[in-house]
């Protein structure tokens, strides 16, 4: 039961952990462009421009 | 992409479609290019649907942007902003309320499985209460799009497959909460959760493959010129909305501008770019007294048109009243699993009221009842049918893109398997669309670098032709001097002093003038005249494809508005019926009346003649060559020069039909099973979980047999 107590808790909020980091990438915008992001790594000139 | 427009009030967006963008130097290129631009912040390309954001500074136009654009090579067209930002939010709501889900299910159904295993007493009751913790809020939040569309159903004094889900999951949350409440033993949470779970797994796959195919095809009915420099009286100009423009005006139209109205050219000679209408990218020359039509562009030097017919009258404007009208029948399709819905859904409410009424007769009290009518709705819950069509169609139309078919959603999938006439259109369907060698070209091995060097001088489509089949043969240039280009009529050179010519027959030799085939004569000096006869071809295994669909027990026609002797050596040399002269409205007019006698059409054409036609359809393609009006009206695009695809699309739409038909049977076969269980008051939550995944991903395993399907 002592041990239900912490391990409950912690499963949960690893879950929303991961939960909250989707919601935040997606807001971001990385999923909008799946096919541009495998192409840019081949881009040699990194600037600001295509970093973000 | 989605940064606030926060720096400046100054700062204005506009976005562009470069459908020419194909690899990561041209993101390099596009976005670096654009920020060095004048008044350009910031510009973002995405890949995936083909488009440039640009954030800018409001001193300068959409106008100055398309010219940096060209500049950078690349042909840009403005993009709405409002159009499919609507679809984007759909998707995100989908996708973000799916992660909920997927969140909740796998914590609850973690507790579940320790309270099936035997937890009880206070660790049960601790379980079923964080169980209804993370249930509720999920359900509120991740029901939504079920709810609504349910809500939206009824009120119009419909039902559709969304009723049932959301009576059962929020009968099913509300009874949970109650047993928990009074410390009962029975908690659906997980039942609840896992099932919205599913459903809107199979919700997203069908929004993704709808956004899929609009990226793909991106490009959009480009919207003809907004308006145009009128000439005044007096001598002065002025800019007037399209709407303005009548007949008999004269209209400016410069460089890069597209025409407003449709008109006849009074002074300028010019290239015209008439892709949006007939789908050929070649540039067209136009000279005084040439036809030119609304909405095409004007590429080579400024002209004066005398307008003819402007804004509702024009050519285009009247091909778009057209395919409205033919369209409306269309949008009254109704997709399968709404039609299995209108079966399943009442009989769904039936049973479960009547296994409540039963028990309450049989005197259980209303709680066990209840409970059991619960059960009944759950399991009969239409979480496999939600996944069986779905997970079938974009697993097909995957290998169909594969294969180089595109299609713009599932319903497009279903109507193709219910086809069983085909009508082809004949030029640039059957046929090739642009012009090849009628046999090998009639060229000494000394002439082809001279004859190679002129055609690669000159923009003509038969030149382009000519340079094609050269290079492909391997031929060099010879090097020439004193290159000159006649206007419509051809180009001519020096090669060691010798007068070399390659153009209009009738230019080069006045007795070749009689020949009646298409080409252009090649002649040096000191040697005859030589003609290059040019031919458009039938698409290299057109025979082969309509064979195919012949055994796929389909009937054939050509449908063409060309005249009636080169329609019937086609029909002659592919063995179909085929009808010519027909205007537009003929060939809707056509396609209805085949549809009236019950037979489902598929249209495959490509030109804006053929628009009406391919909306009218029950289904409809068009080759990758095709207009942009044909692409926007077809259910599907497909590549290459083959016409094999139109049978690979109808066999696979079959297949895909057949497998949706077989996973609503399995799908039925477990509610036949499990239902008259969880009449009997036998369906505990565990038994509930186990029977529904089990029924998902037997119609998932299912679907993935359509891996292959294109063959």
């Amino acid at each position: 039961m002592n041990g239900l107590a912490i391990l409950i808790p912690i499963a949960l909020s690893l879950g929303l952990a991961g939960l909250a980091a989707f919601m935040w990438s997606m807001a971001d915008g990385q999923f909008d462009d799946l096919d541009g992001s495998s192409m840019r790594i081949l881009i040699d000139a990194e600037d600001e421009n295509s970093i973000h | 992409m989605n940064a606030p427009i926060s720096h400046s009030k100054l700062t204005s967006h506009s976005e562009f479609v470069v459908p020419g963008m194909r690899c990561a130097g041209c993101i390099a290129k596009i976005e670096d290019g654009l920020a060095q631009a004048p008044g350009v912040r910031k510009a973002r390309v995405n890949f995936s649907t083909r488009r440039v954001a640009v954030d800018h500074e409001p001193t300068i136009d959409i106008a100055d942007l398309r010219a940096a654009l060209a500049d950078l090579g690349f042909n840009a067209e403005p993009a709405g902003l409002t159009g499919d930002l609507a679809d984007r939010t759909e998707s995100r709501r989908l996708l973000k309320a799916l992660a909920v889900a997927g969140f909740a299910s796998m914590n609850v159904m973690l507790l579940s499985v320790s309270v099936w295993s035997g937890a009880d007493g206070a660790t049960r009751q601790m379980f079923h209460w964080l169980s209804a913790m993370i249930a509720i809020p999920t359900v509120a939040y991740a029901g939504r799009p079920f709810f609504q569309s349910a809500w939206s159903a009824l009120r119009k004094g419909r039902t559709n497959m969304d009723v049932p889900i959301s009576i059962g999951v929020g009968l099913a949350t509300l009874m949970s909460l109650y047993e928990t409440v009074i410390n009962g033993p029975h908690a659906y949470f997980d039942g609840a959760v896992s099932l919205l779970f599913f459903l809107l797994a199979g919700r997203v796959l069908d929004q993704l493959m709808r956004d899929r195919a609009r990226d793909g095809a991106a490009v959009l009915l480009r919207q003809t010129a907004p308006g145009g420099m009128i000439r005044q009286p007096g001598g002065s100009t002025l800019w007037m909305p399209a709407r303005a423009i009548a007949a008999g005006m004269d209209l400016i139209v410069s460089v890069g501008e597209r025409f407003a109205a449709d008109g006849r050219i009074t002074d300028g000679n010019s290239r015209v770019d008439r892709s949006l209408v007939t789908g050929e990218s070649a540039l067209e020359p136009v000279a005084s007294g040439s036809l030119v039509l609304a909405g095409t562009m004007n590429v080579e030097a400024p002209v004066t048109v005398s307008v003819t017919a402007a804004g509702p009258d024009t050519a285009i404007a009247g091909m778009a009243r057209l395919m409205e009208a033919a369209g409306q029948g269309r949008s009254r399709y109704v997709r399968i699993a709404d039609r299995a819905a209108r079966l399943y859904a009442p009989a769904v409410h039936t049973l479960a009221l009547a296994s409540f009424i039963g028990w309450m007769i049989a005197g259980v009290g209303w709680h066990q009842a209840l409970l059991i009518a619960t059960a009944v709705l759950i399991i009969t819950c239409p979480c496999a049918l939600g996944l069986a069509v779905p997970v079938a169609q974009v697993v097909a139309a995957g290998s169909l893109m594969r294969r180089g078919i595109l299609i713009k959603d599932g319903s497009a999938l279903e109507r193709l398997a219910e086809a069983d006439t085909a009508c082809f259109d004949k030029t640039g369907t059957l046929t090739l669309g642009r012009p090849a060698p009628d046999g090998a070209l009639p060229l000494t091995d000394a002439d082809k670098p001279v004859a190679l060097a002129l055609a690669q001088a000159s923009r003509h489509p038969i030149s382009a032709a000519v340079a094609r089949v050269l290079e492909s043969e391997g031929i060099r240039p010879a090097t020439m001097s004193d290159m000159r280009e006649t206007a419509g009529q051809g180009m001519e050179g020096y090669v060691d002093g010798r007068r070399a010519r390659l153009g209009r027959p009738g230019w080069i030799d006045s007795a070749l003038d009689a020949d009646p085939r298409p080409g252009a004569a090649f002649a040096i000096d000191g040697q005859p005249a030589v003609m290059l006869s040019f031919a458009d071809p039938l698409r290299p295994d057109a025979e082969a494809a309509l064979a195919r669909l012949t055994g796929m027990g389909m009937s054939l026609e050509a449908l063409s508005g060309d005249r009636a002797d080169p329609v019937a050596a086609i029909a002659h040399a592919l063995h179909i019926p085929a009808r010519a002269a027909l205007t537009p409205a003929d060939k809707v007019t056509a396609i209805e009346e085949l549809q009236h006698k019950g037979h489902h059409v598929l249209m495959v054409g490509d030109g804006l003649n053929d628009g009406p036609a391919l909306a009218a359809g029950h289904v409809s393609m068009a080759p990758a060559s095709a207009s942009d009006v044909g692409q926007t009206a077809a259910d599907m695009v497909f590549l290459g020069d083959s016409l094999l695809p139109v049978p690979i699309a109808v066999a696979a739409s079959r297949r895909t039909l057949r497998v949706v038909r077989q996973n609503f049977l399995l799908a039925i076969g477990y509610n036949v099973l499990a239902v008259p269980l969880a009449l009997m008051g036998m369906v505990t939550p565990l038994v509930a979980a186990i029977a529904m995944s089990t029924s998902s991903i037997l119609v998932v395993a299912n679907a993935l047999r359509l891996r292959s399907c294109a063959r």
